[in-house]
């Protein structure tokens, strides 16, 4: 890090990167070695997969196992440990085939005795996942043969395919025990990139790569992830090159990270992230309960003010519930221009006028008012909601602002439906069922339906994209959802928010794609000169 | 004195199955439940593996065969497992983390001692002096100073601009392939900020009591005794004055020891420091049930018994606690 014999080569290698990047990028040649340092917020609880839900054990899940299927770069599904698959003309089956020659890091081999088992581990009442729904609706599990494996459904369920990402777990030392006091749970064997090399509870947990990786080598000899439950401290450590990688806030990506000290050393990337944030409106209240309202307060709210004020323009206006630019988004919705004279027009319509002339819009003697909730810890969210609240007004609504602790909003508020409206985001699956937000089934206590929205057409095509493998005809009726949602508006659609991930400039071969850029982590590598050195002055 | 101590332990009985009952109902009366974690707005969740997980936690048992269960474990120091998907025991986690919060406790400790007695003494020798209100306005910004807010200027200065010091963690990436000094030096390097700044915070408190304390005895008869009997005011001082000034202080000290197993969450956060205090923070926001419980339980038990020691302590060196009692 201080070594001043390096810095002279380390400037003109830099001076020419910089001159010819097209040139260098082709002639670099990968090598092994050097070592990745990461931040997390919080320790691991456990690393066997699908029996956590925290983002801090899945991210370290993801180098040590693999599924049968994964997402590629372009969020499409491809092959991991099968290599290729088939599904039966009347949709019901879906046969695997497995890659031979694959061992787990124990070096036993891997077959289809341990899908069978994956399968089996996420069915069995006594394991303790949140996941289980998804293969629940299997009829019938096989394995014909040592490299062969197939799913039989009791109905079509189209969304079923993208389940197989399961994480594969290891027969031969799982089956028959009590997962919870497995030591799997703290000495993890998977088929992945990466094997764990040391844990040390609530400080750090190195891997160190896989030498006999299926998909070859990972380059970069060790991944070490430290515990640094503070953001701050986060971006200090990355500063003084204690970390190399981190996601940054629109704060620190704009204004913390644009000086010579940070071009030198980091690349910044942004990408669409895969959340959406929106206002969600409780259709159990009469006021909202009239589309005309929704669409009225829709036009009130400036979605462009909002990512520029919330985000410092890195995000993109949500126009429904998926994704832009990605396969199954469809652009070609109703939008809600910011045009405060048409929501007044359409308030007016359903006999909303301010009569006693106190600035406020009244209808049969009270006051348009009302409360919006959000949950705490989440800037973003708040201050989208001040943004809101102030739009509101100049067309004479008043709406006040709540933040509450995470757990109390959820039970005493969102569950029990007993809201006005809120702010709240929701992850966008990478598989476009909408299902469990949208259908009315939802629509009870607990449920994720929990704005009330019930439309019978919309029930009709969710249930009916379920039952439909063909991707065109499904694509079809995902795009008519989209346009019925973007008419109905359940929801304002606010953002999408940009992920903002920075790296440490030594690491090569990152190639932003739709997916991110860690789908190719294995392919990172650090060129020789720069192994072990990780800021240049 | 032997009835004084059984009469004390026996109204420690009431008093411990009152703790377990409060920090049974604290963690249950909190909104939300073990499983909500995992489950609410969790879109890939079915109402079945809910219920399952519901039972899996025994958490479908009516609430007082939940409690009694809980309190029959307890009873033989089973604090059960931990509720998070690792399912590790409650003491071993706890154990676990002692080592670091209590280690930095007893360091901060000895650094405000070491500091606020001399400072009091020094204080109340020359009251009113420029020192005095000099090293009082000081104490005083360091006790209403944000500790946090501190922490991250001294991050900045000490870590990022120097190059100083490191700036969080516990350890160095490569400390196991050090030697045992270096190790050592690693350690101290890493603790450093730490134990400073959580210091400087409590040097207000113990050097205030130091100088009040100091201006009490030196008005006493027998300083002025000390005085006219012609010996240096450094005797009176430091031999007669102070060695009764340090009374009251050793007694707040006897009280502080279940503080040491008390860690601060946002220091820990700050610092990376994998200590209690984040531990019963995490636990809490997942609603880990063992784990809080037992982190109250031992907490409470803690303080039982430093205030036992506290009121042992008295009734030895005063007689007049033992008769009364």
């Amino acid at each position: 890090m201080h070594n001043r014999k390096y810095l002279i080569p380390i400037v003109i290698a830099l001076a020419l990167l910089l001159a010819s990047p097209a040139l260098a990028a082709e002639e670099a040649k990968p090598v092994t070695g050097g070592e990745i340092i990461l931040g997390t917020i919080g320790d691991a609880t456990s690393l066997i997969p699908m029996i956590t839900s925290d983002s801090a054990s899945s991210d370290i899940q993801t180098h040590i196992y693999n599924g049968l299927l994964k997402y590629d770069k372009d969020i499409r599904l491809t092959g991991d440990l099968a290599e290729s698959w088939e599904v039966s003309p009347d949709g019901l089956t879906i046969t695997f085939r497995l890659r031979k020659n694959v061992r787990w890091q124990d070096g036993k081999p891997y077959t289809s005795a341990d899908a069978l088992f994956s399968y089996q581990f996420m069915v069995d009442p006594k394991t303790p996942t949140p996941y289980s729904g998804d293969y629940l609706k299997v009829a019938k599990a096989e394995a014909p043969d040592p490299h062969t494996f197939k799913v039989t459904y009791k109905e079509v369920f189209a969304p079923g395919l993208a389940s197989w990402g399961l994480s594969q777990l290891p027969a031969h030392l799982l089956k028959g025990q009590d997962v919870r006091s497995s030591p799997l749970n703290r000495k993890p064997v998977g088929t992945g990139p990466y094997i764990l090399e040391e844990w040390e509870p609530g400080t750090r947990i190195s891997l160190k790569a896989n030498p006999d990786y299926f998909d070859g080598r990972p380059y970069v000899d060790r991944v070490v992830y430290r515990v640094i439950p503070d953001t701050a401290t986060i971006f200090l450590e990355l500063r003084s090159g204690g970390i190399d990688m981190t996601g940054l806030d629109a704060l620190q990506y704009k204004r913390q990270t644009s000086t010579k000290f940070f071009e030198r050393n980091f690349k910044k990337y942004r990408y669409l992230s895969s959340t959406y944030t929106y206002v969600g409106w409780n259709l159990r209240d009469k006021r909202f309960k009239d589309v005309r309202v929704r669409r009225a307060l829709s036009y009130a709210i400036d979605q462009d003010e909002i990512i520029k004020g919330v985000l410092l323009g890195l995000g993109q206006p949500a126009t429904g519930p998926l994704k832009p630019g990605t396969y199954w988004y469809n652009p070609k919705v109703k939008r809600y221009e910011y045009d405060p004279a048409k929501a007044k027009a359409l308030l007016a319509e359903c006999g909303w006028k301010d009569s006693d002339g106190d600035g406020i819009l009244d209808k049969d003697g009270e006051p348009f008012a009302f409360t919006m909730i959000t949950n705490q810890g989440n800037q973003y969210r708040a201050n989208a909601g001040v943004i809101i609240q102030r739009r509101l007004a100049q067309i004479g609504i008043k709406a006040e602002l709540r933040t509450i602790e995470w757990a109390a909003f959820l039970k005493e508020f969102i569950n029990k439906g007993r809201f006005e409206a809120c702010i709240l985001a929701w992850t966008i699956p990478p598989d476009p069922d909408l299902y469990d937000v949208w259908h009315s089934s939802n629509a009870k206590p607990g449920g994720l339906n929990f704005t009330d929205y019930k439309s019978p057409e919309v029930d009709r095509l969710l249930a009916e994209q379920r039952l439909t493998f063909d991707q065109a005809k499904r694509k079809a009726i995902i795009d008519r959802i989209q346009e019925i949602m973007a008419e109905d508006v359940p929801y304002t659609f606010l953002y999408v928010a940009e992920a903002l991930p920075i790296v440490n400039s030594r690491f090569q071969g990152i190639k932003p794609a739709p997916a991110g850029i860690t789908y190719n982590f294995e392919r990172w590598w650090v060129p020789k000169a720069r192994q072990g050195i990780k800021l240049v002055q | 004195m032997l009835i004084y101590l059984s009469k004390r332990l026996a109204m420690m009985v009431p008093l411990l199955i009152g703790i377990t009952f409060i920090s049974f109902a604290i963690m249950h009366l909190a909104p939300g439940s073990p499983t909500d974690m995992a489950t609410d707005l969790n879109p890939k969740m079915s109402a079945i593996a809910k219920e399952r997980l519901t039972k899996l936690y025994g958490l479908d048992q009516p609430m007082h065969i939940q409690y009694w269960n809980w309190l029959k474990r307890l009873s033989v120091l089973d604090f059960g497992q931990s509720f998070a998907p690792d399912g590790r025991p409650v003491l071993e986690k706890i154990l676990n983390r002692l080592p670091v919060t209590v280690t930095i406790n007893l360091l901060s400790l000895f650094l405000i001692l070491v500091v606020a007695v001399p400072l009091g003494v020094y204080s109340a020798t020359r009251r009113g002096s420029f020192f005095d209100q000099a090293s009082t306005v000081l104490v005083f910004i360091g006790f209403a100073t944000p500790t946090f807010w501190l922490a991250l200027l001294c991050m900045i200065l000490f870590g990022v601009n120097l190059g100083w010091l490191p700036i969080s963690g516990i350890k160095s990436l490569a400390h196991d392939q050090m030697g045992l000094w270096a190790q050592l030096w690693d350690y101290g390097r890493h603790l450093f900020l730490p134990v400073v700044l959580s210091a400087f915070g409590g040097l207000a408190g113990m050097s205030r009591y130091m100088r009040a304390n100091m201006l009490e005895v030196v008005r006493q008869d027998y300083i002025t005794t000390a005085r006219a009997k012609g010996l240096s005011e450094r005797v009176v001082i430091y031999r007669h004055a102070m060695r009764n000034a340090l009374m009251p202080v050793v007694t707040i000290l006897g009280l502080s020891v279940p503080g040491l197993i008390g860690g601060s969450v946002i220091f820990e956060s700050i610092f990376a420091i994998p200590g209690l205090g984040k531990l019963f923070y995490d636990g809490v926001m997942a609603r880990d049930y063992p784990l809080v419980m037992g982190g109250l339980v031992i907490g409470a038990v803690l303080t039982l018994v430093g205030n036992l020691l506290a009121d042992l302590g008295y009734a030895a060196v005063d007689p007049r606690v033992r008769h009364e009692a």
